[in-house]
């Protein structure tokens, strides 16, 4: 452990030593000596699901791998959680801010206090809902409608020389959460072109397995015909699996099911066939993270918006990614 | 209204049944569903099992039943258990932890060995609860919010924060199997809720427990041991609560720490009142609380096959739940029934008060 420590130290020393370089003293708290090592202060939303925590260990390996030294903080969905380790940072002078916000609003007053101290601001994976956009420099996530739409797009092609109505069903994500938001009017856009694709049923999840499974059991027995569920993440996905197999249907061939995440499970439910087509929403994003800090950091100018590097799915690329899955 | 001369004709008799409009409410949401889908009542065979809506209402209400019925317990002694729900985490994630890291998922004797673990630990959740409310005399809403809170936490510290998925037959059989037909979840709340009735109504507990709840101090004085009794009922509540969560997880073969049982401990509640016990303790009713699990189930079914938006859910849950309990109350039937007789009758605009308004216990 302090073997490890010590490395980390070495090379967050260099990592500084390149970056006041860089920065030829423009930050407000660049100037701490040498040896000074980059610091970041992250807050984190929660742990509350598994693709929250894989996000959290890429963040912190990341920064370990990049000898950056993270001041994380866990908010537990909590805005004035997360308003109080912002100040705390601030307090601490740390050289960047990080922080996926809880929620959309209410950031104004304390990314001024962020800004007032020098500090950039970097947000990630979630967006804040501002109309001062002096007040954080980048926006690092994933493009829901984007992962929507290309949902949307495959179900388009899969079905382009199909006649007669296509009836889909829609597993929603938590109601008024972005990606619930989003990942709907993403789809919508995507096969609004087409009068042949009709959305039967839409009810929400919660983005959980059991109430993904209760859903599509009253969805088959409300709806004489379904062609295609649409999941907005893969849990519901899998518990909708479920309830399809119970009625006696086969998930993948009687109902085509689109899903969004990419988690281990789904891989492997899409290996068997059970899953058509996933979209990744990847929440390994620590490594573009730490970039990105280095960056802004060496007074680089960075885009506002950054979207993460993100894939699809099909059966045989599941298969293939299955050995390796982190998460 | 006033013809209905004779106080002993049966049809009074009904009506006057605390379990009448529970049952009234749970018929009419039931009738409801069947003008959007005209099948809802249609139950068939696929592929050996039972399959219908209303098969899914039981299967999906039984966790609630059961967490419910600890809770009417509770609730009969003049307490509250708001640590249900993450009890149901709990032991969702203890038998699941331990399934998935045995050698053997499938072998029954990993799957008793994970129910126990998860049991014994509601038991000992149960206790800690018991002897906060019962011996440290604080109050029931602090001291099992104390585990509400901690207990979500515990959850998500067993299973990382992760979402663990178990494979093993044995275990799945508790939520998801079937057994002679049937959702076996529905034929194990039964046992237990009939266990529960024979075990209150036909020896003395049931009795004692109405006496703790409608007067703690006048039972003390007459030799009930009031606190080992109220120790026990939370005790028995955690276990039911443990059994829902093997359940719950059992169902879909995960544990998810962070979204299971969820305010489950709101809906158990809103289930027991609905049923027609009073918050204030004394008189419970056990078939009240199942009728009243079952409307709650029964509305989330509805809201699903009829189609309503999930941004409006909430709002047409809670009008119905003001309905049911408008109806139930028997000052707002009185109320409403006299406002009916004076426009009628405009002449004798007081006769109509009512005379023979139930008063609660």
């Amino acid at each position: 452990m302090s073997k490890r420590a010590a490395a980390a130290l070495v090379a967050g020393a260099m990592v500084a030593v390149l970056t006041a370089c860089g920065s030829g003293g423009g930050g407000g708290s660049a100037d701490k000596g040498a040896g000074h090592k980059l610091v970041v202060g992250f807050s984190q939303v929660g742990a509350e699901s598994g693709w929250r925590t894989a996000n959290t260990k890429s963040i912190q390996e990341s920064a370990k791998k990049a000898g950056i030294e993270l001041k994380f903080s866990d908010a537990q969905q909590k805005q004035e959680n997360q308003i109080k380790a912002i100040r705390s940072f601030i307090q601490q002078k740390v050289d960047v801010i990080a922080f996926s916000p809880v929620v959309e609003s209410g950031w104004d007053t304390v990314l001024k206090e962020a800004k007032d101290a020098h500090i950039p601001v970097i947000l990630t994976d979630r967006a804040v809902d501002s109309k001062d956009e002096s007040l954080y420099v980048s926006f690092l996530g994933s493009d829901f409608v984007e992962e929507g739409k290309k949902a949307g797009d495959w179900l388009v092609k899969e079905y382009a020389s199909a006649g007669g109505d296509v009836n889909i069903v829609q597993l929603e994500g938590t109601t008024g959460s972005a990606p619930a938001n989003d990942r709907k009017s993403g789809f919508a856009d995507a096969i609004k072109g087409e009068p042949k694709f009709k959305v039967v049923a839409s009810q929400t999840g919660d983005f959980t397995r059991a109430k993904g499974k209760e859903v599509m059991q009253a969805f088959l027995k409300s709806q004489p015909k379904i062609d295609v569920l649409y999941a907005h993440n893969d849990d519901m996905a899998l518990g909708a699996i479920q309830a399809i197999e119970e009625a006696g249907k086969k998930p993948g061939t009687d109902i085509k099911i689109v899903s969004v995440d990419g988690v281990k499970d789904a891989l492997s439910a899409m290996s068997q066939g059970k899953i058509n087509y996933d979209v990744e929403c990847n929440p390994l994003l620590g490594d573009q993270l730490m970039d990105l800090v280095k960056k802004v950091k060496a007074g680089e100018s960075v885009p506002r918006r950054i979207k993460t590097e993100e894939g699809t799915f099909t059966p045989e690329q599941a298969t293939a990614a299955l050995p390796n899955r982190q998460y | 209204m006033s013809t209905a001369a004779a106080a002993t004709s049966p049809v009074k008799a009904v009506t006057r049944s605390r379990l009448f409009w529970p049952a009234v409410v749970l018929a009419v949401l039931l009738v409801a569903n069947l003008a959007f889908t005209p099948d809802f009542f249609a139950v068939r065979l696929q592929g050996g099992h039972l399959y219908g809506s209303l098969i899914d209402i039981l299967h999906f209400g039984a966790p609630l039943i059961l967490v419910s019925l600890g809770m009417t317990l509770v609730i009969a002694t003049g307490g509250i258990d708001l640590s249900v729900g993450s009890t149901v985490a709990i032991s969702g994630a203890l038998a699941c932890l331990h399934i998935s890291e045995s050698s053997d998922p499938g072998s029954l004797g990993t799957v008793l060995t994970a129910l126990g673990i998860a049991l014994g630990t509601a038991v000992l959740l149960g206790t800690v609860n018991g002897l906060l409310v019962a011996k440290a005399g604080v109050q029931p809403i602090i001291a099992t919010l104390i585990l509400m809170v901690a207990g979500r936490g515990v959850a998500q510290l067993i299973t990382d924060g992760q979402i663990i998925t178990v494979t093993s037959d044995p275990y799945k059989m508790i939520g998801g199997g079937y057994w002679l037909t049937m959702p076996f979840a529905i034929l194990l709340s039964a046992l237990v809720v009939l266990a529960t009735v024979l075990l209150t109504r036909s020896t003395a507990l049931g009795l004692l427990l109405e006496s703790v709840g409608g007067n703690p101090v006048a039972s003390r004085l007459v030799g009930i041991r009031a606190m080992r009794l109220v120790a026990l009922v939370y005790v028995f509540s955690a276990l039911c609560a443990a059994l829902a969560g093997l359940m719950v997880s059992s169902n879909v073969s995960a544990a998810d720490g962070n979204n299971a049982g969820l305010w489950i401990e709101l809906d158990a509640i809103l289930a027991v009142v609905l049923g027609g016990t009073s918050l204030n303790g004394g008189r419970f009713s056990i078939g009240g609380t199942v009728l009243g699990a079952l409307i709650i189930q029964t509305l989330s079914t509805t809201v699903y096959t009829i189609g309503i938006p999930p941004e409006t859910t909430l709002v047409f849950k809670a009008f119905v739940v003001i309905v049911v309990c408008l109806i139930q109350s028997p000052a707002f039937r009185a109320k409403l029934a006299a406002r009916g007789a004076r426009t009628r009758r405009t002449t004798r605009s007081h006769a109509a008060a009512p005379t023979n308004r139930e008063v609660g216990a």
